[in-house]
């Protein structure tokens, strides 16, 4: 813009902009999508066997919630979760710190994990279903497996992570090796180790609806499934949103664990 | 407690068979309450010769002799280039590691952290991580933690190189009232000619590539020095006379540098 001769230029303070907070915006999104959803429903523009509307959903939640059907397929998810989860990430915690400690473990199991990481692990049911029967045993297993992978290669690259200089420094004031391993490697290891569990946690969940929907009578992924055959569209939306809020639980929980564990990376976490 | 550095060789030698010389026939002695300062340009193996000292790498040849050293005390603790803090412990626990791993109690160590903290002034940080301070702060609690220990001899490998100017210029005066207060060994690598000279009682002037000792110069200024001590005619001639002794090579390091 051509500037008029002989007029001052000034640069003075401009009134800081007022933006709404990112919770607020967001918020606020969801909630149009779900006034949205509502109005479509109750106008009937798409039919309710299709689309519930919100309402609709919340009602049949809680009628399932009283009547305890609600509560059996989410505690029976939950358990094949909570068991699988936990086998899985210990076994993979445990072998991750050992193979980051030893390169020779390293040569060894990196070429197995490698071969046995790309396959998708829903693909192993039938094999495992032969192996260990019907029943709970094999989607526990397949849990564990599915959680395993992304916890023993985080564990692995935790322990490799460490600062050698960190080492240097521990042992210049007197620390051996096992002080090392515990006061050092284990605690500069801990963040990779708990981003393990979070990818691990999001698989679980991906894998025990999968295992529900091809082998079971109860789970949330049964309940999906079997409300879809049913043509029950409100149960169907009610397994969809306690999945969602499953997964919410899941990642603020395993946050809230690192804030208790980790509490010296509190910058950098969202 | 008097060490004595003899005749140290250090040879790295890289898989493609390229041999690397980083200390040849290396000897000097620190005397008890000495503090002795390697002055060098980058990549002289200065740093190499606090590790072996440390008895973090052992060397190619020759040996490190500590003389009748404490019976319970470590005998070195190094403060790194870098802080080096443990980012996952507090200040005080930074400060506590070295007797934590031998064992103190906790009740000793939280004494020995008051007392330690407030020798480098930061008593109102002891609970906050380390990536709450600043770099020169960082430092002091490196300081703190090394001296935790009670270490024979303190090792230095350019501790305040990583700060902005101001800061090193008040560190490297704290760090003298320190010593001059407690009196204990240093051996104190840097690469700046003017904290060689305000530090030391001696300065060790290397060569590099091979690193080498190219002279020994004792250090004529009197004790306490301060900022003032860098206006003494004694100090800038010694200071020139480092110079010249190592322009030479300063200039090679800058053209080699990657």
């Amino acid at each position: 813009m051509p500037r008029e001769g002989g007029a001052p230029v000034v640069y003075e303070s401009i009134p800081p902009r007022r933006e709404a907070p990112a919770w607020l915006l967001g918020g606020a999104a969801i909630g149009l999508l779900i006034l949205v959803w509502e109005a479509v429903a109750r106008l009937g523009w798409v039919p309710a066997l299709f689309l519930p509307a919100p309402t609709a959903v919340l009602a049949e939640a809680s009628r399932m919630a009283r009547s305890g059907e609600l509560w059996r397929h989410v505690g029976a998810s939950l358990g094949r979760v909570a068991a699988g989860f936990g086998l899985g990430a210990v076994a993979g915690t445990a072998l991750g710190i050992l193979l980051g400690s030893s390169r020779a473990l390293w040569a060894v199991g990196n070429p197995l994990i490698a071969a046995t990481y790309p396959i998708p692990k829903i693909a192993l049911l039938p094999l495992i279903i032969l192996w260990l029967g019907i029943g709970e045993t094999p989607k526990v297993v397949m849990i564990a497996l599915g959680v395993f992978f992304p916890v023993v290669i985080n564990a692995h690259a935790g322990v490799r992570g460490t600062d050698p200089l960190m080492v240097k420094a521990a042992k210049s004031l007197g620390a051996g090796s096992r002080q090392v391993i515990l006061k050092v490697v284990l605690p500069s290891a801990l963040p990779t180790i708990l981003a393990g569990y979070r990818l691990g946690a999001g698989i679980a969940l991906l894998l025990v609806v999968s295992a529900e929907m091809i082998n079971a009578t109860t789970g949330i992924g049964f309940l999906i499934l079997n409300s879809g055959d049913l043509m029950l569209t409100g149960k169907l939306m009610v397994g969809l949103a306690t999945l969602s809020l499953l997964g919410l639980a899941s990642t603020w929980g395993l946050r809230a664990l690192e804030a208790w564990l980790a509490p010296w990376k509190e910058e950098g976490r969202g | 407690m008097r060490v004595r550095v003899e005749s140290l060789s250090k040879v790295y030698s890289a898989p493609s068979g390229r041999r690397l010389v980083a200390l040849e026939d290396v000897s000097l002695d620190v005397a008890d309450g000495e503090f002795v300062t390697i002055l060098g340009p980058s990549g002289c193996g200065k740093s190499t010769l606090l590790q072996v000292v440390a008895g973090l790498e052992a060397p190619t040849r020759g040996r490190v002799v500590f003389e009748s050293p404490p019976p319970d005390a470590p005998l070195t603790a190094v403060v790194f280039q870098e802080h080096a803090l443990f980012p996952w412990r507090t200040v005080r626990e930074n400060v506590t590691f070295g007797l934590e791993v031998r064992g103190v109690t906790a009740a000793e160590r939280l004494a020995a952290s008051r007392r330690l903290l407030a020798l480098v002034g930061l008593e109102a940080f002891a609970d906050r991580y380390p990536h709450h301070l600043s770099g020169g702060m960082r430092q002091r609690v490196a300081i703190a933690r090394a001296l935790a220990v009670e270490p024979a001899l303190l090792l230095m490998d350019e501790p305040f190189s990583a700060l902005d100017a101001q800061s090193r210029a008040l560190l490297q005066l704290e760090l003298l009232s320190l010593w001059e207060r407690t009196r204990r060994s240093i051996l104190y690598v840097t690469h700046q000619i003017q904290e060689a000279v305000l530090l030391g009682d001696r300065v060790v002037v290397m060569t590099r590539r091979p690193g080498r000792i190219l002279a020994v110069r004792p250090v004529p200024l009197p004790r306490p020095r301060d900022e003032r001590t860098m206006l003494d005619p004694a100090f800038v001639a010694l200071v020139d006379e480092c110079w010249q002794l190592i322009k030479q090579d300063a200039r090679e390091a800058m053209a080699d540098a990657p």
